[in-house]
């Protein structure tokens, strides 16, 4: 089947078109990546049709999307989960999101298994990591979690790393074996059981892991002295 | 493309997800066919103004559900629908952009047109479709995100701005008001239903920019809030109750007198025999009455859209696109920014 996969959560902006059989692994047919942390809603729906175009596809060709849900910074998550949700609904079609990281994650192990636990990790801003970690066969142990590097430093040694992918993830002393951010293969083989079997998506909700800055306002300030 | 057809128009801007469709035939009447609003208002009460971050997270549940219900309440599918209409700016950037990108999906997906349109000239071209053709017009537009004097000679084309606040929105303004007496958010509403039962002579406010010097058709609001401020610290001081009714209605008064004066001087100033309120504020009982006042006294025609469609709706949106379609417009491309501080003069963008 013909998938299409998205992901806004990192400064990458990708889209693209993917073949799902049940034999093997997943095979991009087109792919657009951009790094612009920027500029997610300029550059994806253009990147989405570049992908179509490479991929010799139109729009309704596609039979299933699959988005990144995140962690991500949220102004740029959005833009990817909103455009999944417009084009699924527009174009009759499910769409199913998948945690980001686990994306990575899967991209790693479809290249080589591992021998341990994997750790990867993205950038949060504010001086914080999104993180979770997984065994060697891509399934998730823990997280993900939104936190600060010195403090996933110290959980490290108990992790059972022997590998790291993601952004920000050389501070950790592991070798790194995976791309930065989320590719569409790893997108669409998280969800690969779900898209064959023909499951209904879960509920679309991003992964925000972090509350909205907002404070209820105090007490009013006095103009008159 | 004969110049009929129907358009899907998303707005974002603000705490509103908005979804409207409206038909335009080949002679340019406009119909409306379908105006759904998600609010999170709610939401923003406790903190006593909008959050971004909350109205953004809004945006994106309500966005797919809302162009359902739209489409439901049309009798119409996706395949129905000729163009696609959004706003690119001005408004909260992260809410903008939820809709933006929703609208390159939806036109991508369904092949038709996309215009990347101005908040504030949808506000003047939703008139249309409650009153029909719109002639040369001055238009109010007064809301808790803006506050402008614009000319409007067609709706298809550029808009003059003639003066905008300087300081506060209108709506803004009366929602600190609403906090210091008392009031819940947002104030606009519940300040006009409090002035009614005041009299607006108790208090004689300042109005704001009215001096022979003063930008004539700018406004500012923020010396009248530290004025309504100032007495209702007296008025404790002295341990004297707050006469809430009186105070709301004085303020009231206040802001609405110089809006409607700035509004007709524009008009006779600049030969527009049209005067159209729009945003939220519009849906004020006293601006109304004392704009079609003066209008009256002056000979001018006042239009004002029904309260729903006063504030923020996707209606707007889609009608603003429907004249546009109906011009033949060139199109925004995929690549379409969200705008938050777009000029009111870049009416498609
Ligand atoms: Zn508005």
């Amino acid at each position: 089947m013909l998938v299409l996969a998205l992901d806004t959560a990192t400064p990458a902006v990708t889209a693209g078109v993917v073949r799902l059989t049940p034999e093997g692994p997943p095979t991009a047919l087109g792919t657009r990546v951009v790094h612009d942390a920027r500029k997610h809603g300029e550059l994806l729906m253009p990147g989405v049709l570049a992908a179509c175009a490479e991929a010799g596809v139109t729009l309704r060709d596609l039979e299933a999307v699959v988005v990144g849900a995140g962690p991500g910074p949220f102004t740029g998550l959005r833009v990817g989960m909103v455009t999944a949700a417009a084009l699924g609904d527009a174009l009759g079609i499910p769409v199913h999101g998948v945690c980001s990281l686990d994306a990575i994650a899967a991209e790693v192990v479809v290249e080589a298994r591992l021998d341990g636990n994997l750790l990867v990790t993205t950038d949060a801003r504010r001086r914080e990591v999104y993180w979770a970690a997984y065994e060697a066969e891509g399934r998730r142990l823990t997280g993900p979690t939104v936190e600060r590097p010195e403090a996933l430093a110290e959980r490290v040694p108990g992790l059972g790393l022997v590998a790291a992918a993601g952004a920000l993830v050389e501070q950790f002393g592991l070798p790194v074996r995976g791309p930065e951010a989320p590719t569409p293969r790893g997108l669409v083989a998280v969800a690969a059981d779900l898209l064959l079997a023909g499951k209904e998506p879960g509920l679309l909700e991003p992964l925000y892991l972090r509350r909205p800055d907002a404070v209820p306002p105090g007490e009013r300030k006095r103009v008159s002295t | 493309m004969n110049g009929a057809g129907i358009v899907l128009g998303i707005e974002t801007s603000c705490d509103e997800t908005g979804v409207g469709i409206v038909r335009i035939s080949s002679g340019g009447i406009p119909e409306l066919l379908a105006n759904e609003i998600a609010s999170s208002v709610e939401e923003h009460a406790r903190f006593g103004g909008v959050v971004p971050e909350v109205a953004s997270r809004a945006h994106l549940q309500a966005m797919v559900p809302a162009v359902h219900r739209a489409l439901a309440t049309a009798g119409l599918t996706g395949r129905d629908i000729d163009a696609v209409a959004v706003t690119a700016g001005p408004g909260l950037a992260g809410a903008l952009l939820v809709g933006v990108a929703a609208a390159k999906a939806y036109a991508a997906a369904w092949d038709v047109p996309l215009y990347g349109v101005n908040h504030l000239a949808a506000h003047v071209a939703v008139d249309t479709v409650q009153h029909g053709p719109l002639p040369p017009a001055l238009a109010l537009l007064v809301s808790g995100g803006h506050s402008s004097l614009l000319a409007v000679p067609d709706l298809a084309g550029p808009v003059t701005p003639l003066g905008a606040t300087i300081d506060d929105a209108a709506g803004e303004a009366f929602d600190k008001i609403a906090r210091l007496l008392g009031l819940p958010f947002p104030g606009g509403p519940h300040v006009d239903r409090a002035a009614r039962e005041g009299n607006p002579a108790a208090v004689r406010f300042p109005r704001g920019l009215t001096g022979p010097r003063d930008a004539p058709f700018d406004f500012s609001f923020s010396g009248l809030k530290t004025a309504v401020a100032r007495h209702v610290e007296a008025l404790a001081r002295e341990g004297t109750p707050v006469p809430v009714a009186d105070v709301a209605a004085s303020f009231q008064e206040a802001v609405v007198d110089v809006l409607t004066a700035k509004t007709v001087r524009a008009a006779r100033e600049f030969g527009m025999d049209t005067v159209l309120l729009g945003g939220g504020v519009a849906a004020n009982s006293r601006l109304r009455a004392l704009a079609q006042e003066r209008c009256d006294a002056a000979g001018l025609t006042l239009r004002v859209p029904r309260p729903v469609l006063c504030t923020d709706n996707g209606a707007m949106v889609a009608a603003l696109g429907a004249h546009l379609l109906r011009a033949d417009a060139t199109p925004s491309a995929l690549d379409l920014p969200a705008d938050s501080s777009l000029p009111v003069t870049e009416v498609l963008v």
